[in-house]
């Protein structure tokens, strides 16, 4: 399927790339049979392998296509969210957290967080809610990056969405559930050096099309005008400034989204993330954590800075220079292409769409608004178009990343922020390098899947269940891993029903910020609390989890109108509004992080005080006698 | 700077590029410090 229309040269690097993906994996498999080889590997390993290994799970299609399309839609201001994902999800989190999470992890003997948690509190109720949350609310995540992957495919591929989709989930799944758990150090470095250099090569053609650094810059921002009107609205002011900024007005709306769900929302739900907390509990020493710093934040770097620079300054690109040549296969004089879409209301905008062959394979591969129609004529860019001798026509589109990007879906047409990245891909790079960064970007999807599938298979048999029939705890039986693949294919199922269903509207980078808010309100004041103090008390940690996780869940139902609208409770508590403080600007535009972790922390400090602390020698043999966490011998 | 004019936009790279130096002045001090 992929090879369909791609020459010799691309067909010989995609074998090349697969038959590498392959043979390292079965190497690492290999290598990791025994404990001794396991250990032999740790010794030898190269500090990078284990921080590119965490950037890749840490990083993956949400990044690169959820976020880069955002920055593609809201500009540079998501320069934030690197200065975030650097400082809190690297530095802090490394320095600040990881060594002890390490040693105290091993004191306590826990293989999950919730299990790092509950043994922490000395609480079955801390690690069952704890796996539970994990559980419910990990496979929205994972659709997070499913969708990301899958929007890519149908872009390079040229297949339908819910086929790609299928397709995608059965892959994940064989690769999930029959292996590929362990000893995917291997495959994560390549495919992280892969991501690494096609980063750089995206940044700096990208760059060399617009005419260099300073000349693009200014010219995107000379653009600012071009601003979709319901972006200007909300107080978008260009692609290089950041959103007006204020309150009690819905001209501020855009700057409290872009600071409160896409910067802090995700900048400081990292720190909680189940998946990635529990890696350090896997390295060998204290060491291997200090140099895995300065490799994770370059590689972070490279990431998500080249992603949302590029998603930004796409717009220049697609406005300016992109030219499409192909042959004009169909015309639809009115479309009603879908600008937003809830669940009781649709906004839509009239234009006229031109439907082209570019690749010379005898269907659509390519569509184009080529004009509004009627009110609409004001507010589309208008396409240049010109018929070349050969009867193919020559399309200048003037578009921005939001309006370019059209695609269909169940028989309507929609702008779709998350085909942002892989349009500009397909349109403004070569194709071979196309297809390398589709399999690059696969791959990056399937580390980061993998871990999250093992972490909610490994919640619900260890956290949840293993904590009512002890038997799926215990490792001389094989009934635990039987539960574990038995939930992690119900997780993958409702990821890919979720995937199916939630497609457009950025959900990407929403769902996403969803599940990091939620568990930053609800983990991380017991997280840090059971880290760094003695005081932080069971009831403290169990207080703390249920308001933060119930206020979220409240806020996210009633108040924070995108997703509100989206579950439909509120509508019919109200009668058709779209928050319950619809009536006061900005509320419904606050990510449920910024009044649910403060609660949550109030919470879990008032609580502690109020209550007995722990016992002094369960405290000593988390902490050691000194007060710092150290492993007991 | 970097032609860009809002300077809320190139702080945040400014500190995206600075918090990566501070990575590597940690990671460099630190190379052979950290039980196994």
């Amino acid at each position: 399927m992929i090879a369909q229309g791609v020459g010799l040269l691309e067909g010989g690097l995609v074998i090349a790339y697969m038959a590498a993906v392959g043979y390292l994996g079965w190497l690492g498999y290999r290598r990791t049979r025994t404990t001794t080889d396991y250990l032999i590997a740790g010794r030898r390993t190269h500090p990078f392998v284990m921080a590119i290994s965490y950037g890749a799970t840490f990083i993956s299609t949400s990044a690169i296509v959820g976020f880069g399309g955002v920055a593609g839609m809201f500009g540079m201001s998501l320069l934030w969210l690197v200065f975030m994902n650097i400082l809190v999800g690297i530095f802090i989190a490394f320095v600040f957290l990881g060594g002890r999470t390490r040693r105290m992890g091993h004191a306590l003997d826990a293989h999950t967080f919730p299990e790092f948690l509950g043994r922490r509190y000395e609480s079955r109720f801390v690690q069952v809610a704890a796996g539970l949350v994990i559980f419910l609310f990990m496979p929205v995540y994972a659709a997070a990056v499913l969708i990301g992957g899958t929007e890519f495919i149908v872009t390079q591929v040229n297949v339908d969405y819910s086929v790609a989709l299928v397709g995608f989930c059965v892959i994940v799944a064989m690769y999930v559930v029959f292996g590929g758990l362990k000893g995917v150090m291997y495959t994560d470095v390549l495919q992280g050096l892969i991501m690494f250099v096609g980063m750089v090569f995206l940044l700096v053609w990208t760059y060399a099309k617009v005419g260099g650094v300073i000349d693009g810059h200014r010219d995107l921002t000379a653009m600012a005008d071009q601003a979709f009107p319901g972006f200007q609205a909300m107080g978008h002011g260009g692609w290089t400034a950041m959103p007006q900024f204020g309150w009690g007005d819905s001209k501020y709306d855009l700057w409290w989204l872009v600071v409160s769900t896409i910067t802090l929302g995700v900048g400081i739900g990292v720190l909680a993330q189940p998946q990635l907390a529990v890696r350090f509990m896997t390295v060998r020493s204290g060491r291997e954590l200090n140099r895995a710093v300065p490799v994770g934040a370059i590689f972070i770097l490279a990431m998500v800075g080249v992603a949302y620079t590029v998603g930004a300054i796409s717009n220049l690109y697609f406005h300016r220079y992109e030219k499409v040549i192909g042959r004009l296969v169909e015309v639809t004089e009115v479309a009603e292409v879908v600008v937003r879409k809830d669940r009781s209301v649709e906004k839509t905008i009239p234009c006229k769409l031109l439907h082209l062959d570019t690749r010379g394979e005898g269907r659509i591969d390519t569509t184009l608004v080529a004009e509004g129609v009627g009110k609409a004529a004001g507010i589309m860019p208008r396409a240049e178009i010109r018929t070349l001798d050969d009867g193919r026509v020559e399309v200048y589109p003037r578009a921005t990343s939001f309006t370019r990007a059209v695609v269909k879906q169940n028989d309507r047409w929609m702008f779709n922020t998350d085909s942002i990245i892989p349009i500009y891909v397909a349109s403004c790079l070569p194709r071979w390098f196309g297809l390398v960064f589709l399999l690059t970007l696969l791959a990056a999807a399937m580390s980061t899947l993998s871990s999250q599938f093992h972490t909610l298979g490994a919640s619900i048999c260890r956290d949840v269940l293993g904590q009512f029939v002890p038997r799926l705890t215990d490792r001389s039986t094989s009934s635990g891993v039987l539960v574990a693949r038995i939930g992690t294919v119900v997780g993958i199922v409702l990821a890919m029903i979720i995937g199916y269903y939630a497609r457009g509207g950025y959900i990407v980078a929403r769902a996403t910020a969803i599940f990091f808010g939620l568990c930053a309100s609800s983990f991380l004041p017991a997280y840090l609390g059971g880290l760094f103090t003695r005081w932080m008390t069971r009831a403290g940690a169990i207080a703390s989890m249920i308001v933060g996780f119930v206020a979220s869940t409240f806020w996210l139902t009633f108040i924070f109108a995108k997703e509100a609208t989206a579950l439909g409770v509120v509508q019919q508590v109200t009668g058709g509004k779209t928050s319950l403080l619809a009536d006061h600007p900005n509320w419904p535009v606050v990510d449920p992080i910024l009044v649910a972790l403060p609660l949550s922390l109030l919470t879990a400090v008032v609580v502690s005080l109020m209550t007995r602390p722990a016992r002094p020698e369960h405290l000593d043999r988390c902490f050691g006698a000194g007060g710092k966490a150290s492993k007991q011998e | 700077m970097f032609g860009i004019e809002d300077p809320c936009v190139w702080m945040a790279y400014l500190l995206s590029v600075a918090s990566t130096i501070l990575c590597i002045i940690y990671g460099a001090i630190n190379w052979n410090r950290g039980d196994t």
